[in-house]
């Protein structure tokens, strides 16, 4: 057989305007079916644009005290009642999304980050770096999560960016391990040889042709992380350890709504629901994600 | 023992005593309790501008030589002589420089291109890794490279899924080619594709091969292409060499009892010739206790006592054959 296309002198073809085919488009087709992903996305949307719009969208000020109208009920006037200061208790709730999903994000970036490069380092190297690092993430998941946080919470002080740094820090090992798996899979193919064979240095290599392959675990288990993250922050807040008053922390809400239980239960109510909205939110839509992400779950 | 005719060749690559033992951990330390001796002291020189294929069933450690010589699994004794350096004993910067000369093509298409990448990306990486052409012009050398292995100059912004299995072995060879090399390793380079891809792309291999001087390692099972393609075919058994001949000198005149098995395997697309199949009882026994003496004693028809005790050398038969066998001296 001679080769078909010898070379021509004819003009380059321009470069493709193109750049993902089909891929993209196929995982979102896939998340579009799964009416579940959708309702846990919508949530997700939701409660993001709260917290960018919160000052734009507020009753009143969160902060603002109004004794002589506390622990008012719902109204007209005050849509989720006032709390034992009398602040609107609306406004403190949309406030308080914009510390939630902070909270959240970057905790799990914390998480993410040095997750990512542990488990990236851990798999590709093998041999002693593997043992080292895997040993110090056994320790780190022999602890249940809350009691990590709460151990780096009480030995830094209590403070919101103490519980992101400490709900980060509770993440590292689960990011670490799923990211490790992943690489020891991907590492594994030919075409990793293949560039290996080319010269290329191990930056390039874990960087450029690991990295890219094994985001689809990786964005899944943030996406249900941040589920995690913002529960575990509340709880610490809760605790007393998070958020200072008078931040309008969603936890700390629900903490201080506790005392009034029998009389003026929309104190703890509201707070409540919005974590657990929220929580499930991310968990449905993580779940569709893995779905339409998970590549045995290829058409 | 270089003979008249192969002093004439100018050997590329030289393999002296090449070990590679991989190690079983077990235990609750992990102790390496065993080894599994996947491929065990073997040598074998390489020339310029020739194709050698190493034949072999599965587990022989045909492909752990090739991956050897590379040091994708870095092996565990033995030299590597490339031009008259050693490839094992150079440090990993002195060995990434090296790779552009010894290249290699692998057995699956599917898995050997990473699917995030277009085809431009993935030779143009080739080409800015050891950066071979000036970044401005490497779009032009990509373009000129498809052809070389018969693609279309507009199928440079395709993903490796849009491409068939033939197709996407060609972009293999062509990022093989895209670093001028003077070896390629085909391991197994042709076993995933269909029989009439399969022939396309071996009169590709070797008529790039005439266009630019290249040498082959070859790696095959396939002991149909191995005739087609090869100049020179070693045989290998249980991480041993049993036999080294030129093709022809082999195919017509096989001397180890394995080869011979090996050869009768081959199907006769001619039912009226009756032709004696040598059958080979029971399995290939572990390379992590592999027997004492010629590994193949346990399956050998003409096995004697000796074979058991004592390891037979690889010996010249003649100029351009070598095995290792008692039978034969």
């Amino acid at each position: 057989m001679k080769v078909e296309y010898a070379p021509t002198n004819q003009a380059l073809p321009p470069k493709a305007t193109t750049a993902r085919p089909g891929r993209w488009r196929t995982f979102y087709r896939k998340l579009r079916k799964n009416k579940l992903a959708m309702v846990g996305g919508c949530i997700v949307v939701f409660y993001i644009a709260i917290a960018l719009l919160a000052p734009l969208i507020a009753p009143s000020d969160p902060y603002a005290i109004d004794l002589v109208n506390k622990l008012k009920p719902p109204s007209a006037e005050h849509w989720m009642g006032t709390d034992d200061k009398g602040r609107d208790v609306l406004s403190r709730l949309l406030y308080g999304t914009r510390l939630s999903m902070s909270v959240g994000f970057v905790s799990v970036f914390i998480g993410a980050f040095f997750g990512i490069i542990l488990g990236l380092l851990s798999g590709y190297y093998g041999k002693w770096v593997d043992t080292i690092i895997s040993r110090v993430i056994d320790v780190l998941l022999a602890f249940p999560g809350i009691l990590l946080s709460l151990a780096i919470v009480s030995a830094l002080g209590p403070s919101l960016f103490n519980v992101m740094v400490a709900v980060g820090v509770f993440s590292i090992p689960v990011f670490a391990r799923i990211v490790r798996g992943s690489t020891l899979t991907v590492k594994k193919l030919e075409y990793i040889d293949a560039i290996r064979s080319l010269g290329a240095n191990d930056f390039t290599i874990i960087f450029k042709h690991i990295f890219p392959n094994i985001l689809s675990p990786i964005i899944v288990q943030a996406t249900m992380r941040l589920a995690t993250a913002i529960l575990s922050a509340a709880g610490l807040s809760f605790l007393g350890l998070g958020a200072q008053p008078p931040l309008p922390e969603w936890g700390a809400m629900l903490s201080n709504g506790r005392d009034f239980l029998f009389t003026a239960p929309y104190l703890a109510m509201f707070p409540g629901l919005a974590i657990a909205t929220l929580v499930l939110g991310f968990n449905i839509f993580g779940d569709g994600l893995r779905d339409a992400l998970d590549p045995r779950m290829k058409q | 023992m270089i003979t008249q005719a192969e002093s004439k060749k100018k050997p590329l690559l030289k393999v002296n005593n090449l070990k590679q033992h991989f190690p079983i951990k077990g235990g609750i330390f992990g102790r390496t309790v065993n080894h599994v001796k996947a491929v065990d002291d073997i040598s074998f020189t390489i020339y310029e501008g020739e194709t050698l294929s190493i034949v072999g069933e599965s587990g022989c450690g045909k492909s752990t030589t090739g991956r050897a010589i590379l040091r994708l699994d870095e092996p565990t004794s033995g030299s590597v002589f490339f031009e008259g350096q050693d490839l094992l004993a150079m440090s990993k910067s002195q060995m990434r420089n090296m790779r552009k000369h010894l290249q290699v093509i692998f057995q699956d298409p599917f898995a050997s291109l990473n699917p995030r990448q277009s085809v431009s990306q993935i030779l143009g990486e080739a080409l800015a890794i050891q950066n071979i052409v000036p970044a401005g012009k490497r779009r032009e050398r990509i373009i000129e490279l498809l052809g070389y292995v018969g693609l279309r100059p507009d199928q440079i912004d395709r993903f490796p899924h849009e491409f068939s299995g033939g197709q996407r072995q060609r972009i293999g060879i062509a990022r093989a080619l895209a670093m001028q090399p003077k070896l390629i390793i085909c391991d197994e380079a042709v076993s995933a594709l269909d029989v009439s891809i399969q022939a396309q792309v071996l009169n590709l291999l070797k008529s790039l091969q005439r266009q630019f001087k290249l040498t082959y390692l070859f790696i095959s099972h396939d002991l149909g292409v191995v005739r087609h393609i090869s100049d020179r075919v070693m045989v290998m058994y249980l991480g041993k060499v049993v036999e080294i001949a030129d093709k022809k000198s082999l195919f017509d005149n096989p001397q180890h009892p394995y080869t011979q098995a090996l050869l009768s395997a081959i199907p006769v697309p001619d039912a009226s010739k009756k032709q004696e199949r040598i059958i080979l009882r029971g399995d290939v026994p572990s390379p992590i206790n592999p027997p004492t003496g010629c590994r193949f004693h346990t399956r050998c028809p003409h096995a004697m006592d000796r074979c058991k005790t004592e390891i037979p050398a690889l010996t010249s038969l003649h100029d351009t054959h070598q095995v290792a066998c008692h039978l034969v001296q």
